[in-house]
């Protein structure tokens, strides 16, 4: 993956289903945009263009494995194209809930070829920082088991036919995209953080180590002051 | 089409096996006449006792809403682009052409992702990255290339259905009008067909001539490579 020389700044958290790293991207969100910095939040599977074929095609369980590969990389080449390159060019700081990792993760999981995926988000930069929040299977599994009343076929793995069982089913995929989480450790550079740990802790040593690279950003650009008076739960 | 073949690590769907059906391939750019050819090729084919499926680019169930929705607005980038036809490829590919080959039909494609990836390129898209997102593509049976003289090509696309926007690539900014713009994209569109030729063992024929005499070599072609 290509590391960027824009003056914009690149933050991204990975993790399985239930690791805590939504809840962590959020608190670094409102801490940055709290100290006036020019922030900007981007969510897996969000693109307004794609969306749609992905909710229908979930719905109507008409993806295979490789065109639900291929719909995720349309969604996230359409952030990419439009949101996070250009913002980076103008000197902000992008955050991303799930990066091209979770493709490299899950599709992997399903039986996409690995080098075929890795090819397909050619075109990603690499982040400044890629968290991955790692926890024991059986913490993240309770933690989605007990928070959710039903759990999503595709989130299951239930397409590649693990087990007729949905909680099953669910373990045997998760344990399989973990694996690949870990391998890809070394191979991007992930900094690990241990998502046992408590929600404090983890935020802390998140915030320790962006403030490291921000320290090291010259060019980002300056939010104006007005940008802060909208935000919610921030104190000026 | 005997023993499956794919041009990269192919689909984690179907790993080996044989595919009772046969897969052809009508490719050569906008307004060539491929449609014609087909319908006549397949009445052919039937009538000697084949079953005939006859898929082109036409979108998917899964992605025509979405594709249909995104080129009315002009936000859509070029690698967006790209994948989202890749996954209309992928899904016409998985769930048309490849349960018809399992089935013992005659599958005639107009066009196949040689098409996407000419298009994608005169874009700007990397070479090797487009192949190698196919490479998930089955290799057909046979590759028939309707290559034509720009002059005859225009001839053809005035006197059917007239320039349109895309078929122009309006979109890249070619040039402020149709005509132009036709001439300068499909000429870009060729070079990459002629360029794809010897690498994917296109059978290359000579669409210059009428209609008649090219549907005969069709069948010539087909007779002497399927029997």
């Amino acid at each position: 993956m290509k590391s960027h020389n824009y003056p914009g700044r690149l933050f991204i958290v990975e993790g399985i289903d239930g690791s805590g790293k939504s809840t962590q991207i959020d608190l670094l969100y409102k801490w940055l945009a709290g100290r006036g910095y020019n922030v900007f939040f981007s969510e897996w599977n969000s693109s307004a263009l794609v969306k749609s074929t992905t909710r229908m095609g979930k719905k109507k369980q008409m993806f295979t494995p490789t065109t639900f590969s291929l719909i995720h990389a349309t969604d996230f080449a359409d952030r990419m194209e439009n949101r996070i390159i250009p913002l980076l060019k103008a000197g902000v700081i992008v955050l991303a809930d799930r990066y091209a990792f979770t493709a490299f993760a899950r599709d992997v999981a399903r039986g996409v070829p690995r080098n075929w995926v890795r090819n397909l988000y050619d075109f990603a930069v690499k982040p400044d920082l890629a968290f991955y929040f790692r926890v024991p299977l059986e913490v993240s599994i309770e933690r989605i088991l007990s928070g959710r009343a039903q759990i999503k076929y595709y989130e299951a793995g239930m397409d590649i036919g693990l087990s007729d069982d949905v909680r099953e089913s669910f373990r045997i995929f998760q344990s399989r995209i973990m694996g690949e989480y870990d391998s890809m450790t070394p191979e991007f550079d992930f900094t690990v953080l241990d998502g046992s740990l408590s929600i404090e802790e983890q935020q802390m040593e998140m915030r320790r180590l962006t403030q490291v690279v921000l320290d090291n950003s010259p060019e980002l650009l300056p939010a104006p002051e007005a940008h802060l008076q909208g935000i919610p739960g921030v104190n000026l | 089409m005997s023993q499956i073949r794919f041009y990269g690590e192919g689909l984690p769907t179907i790993h080996t096996g044989e595919l009772p059906g046969k897969l052809i391939v009508i490719e050569g750019p906008d307004g060539v006449g491929r449609s014609t050819q087909v319908a006549m090729l397949q009445q052919w084919l039937e009538k000697q006792g084949h079953a005939v499926s006859n898929t082109g680019l036409s979108r998917s169930p899964l992605t025509q809403p979405g594709l249909d929705a995104a080129k009315e607005g002009h936000t859509l980038g070029r690698t967006t682009f790209s994948l989202f036809y890749a996954t209309d490829f992928a899904d016409r590919l998985e769930n048309q052409i490849i349960p018809a080959l399992k089935a013992g039909f005659y599958v005639l494609s107009d066009r196949y992702f040689y098409s996407i990836c000419a298009r994608d390129i005169v874009r700007g898209a990397d070479p090797n990255w487009v192949r190698n997102v196919y490479g998930f593509a089955l290799v057909p049976d046979m590759v028939l290339y309707l290559k034509v003289d720009l002059p005859n090509l225009i001839y053809r696309v005035v006197n059917a259905r007239g320039f349109n926007y895309w078929e122009a690539g309006l979109d890249m900014g070619l040039s402020d009008n149709l005509y132009d713009s036709f001439c300068e994209y499909q000429t870009r569109i060729m070079a990459q067909f002629e360029k794809m030729a010897p690498e994917y063992g296109f059978t290359v024929l000579d669409a210059n001539r009428d209609p008649e005499i090219i549907q005969e070599e069709l069948r010539a072609e087909i007779a002497r490579v399927i029997g």
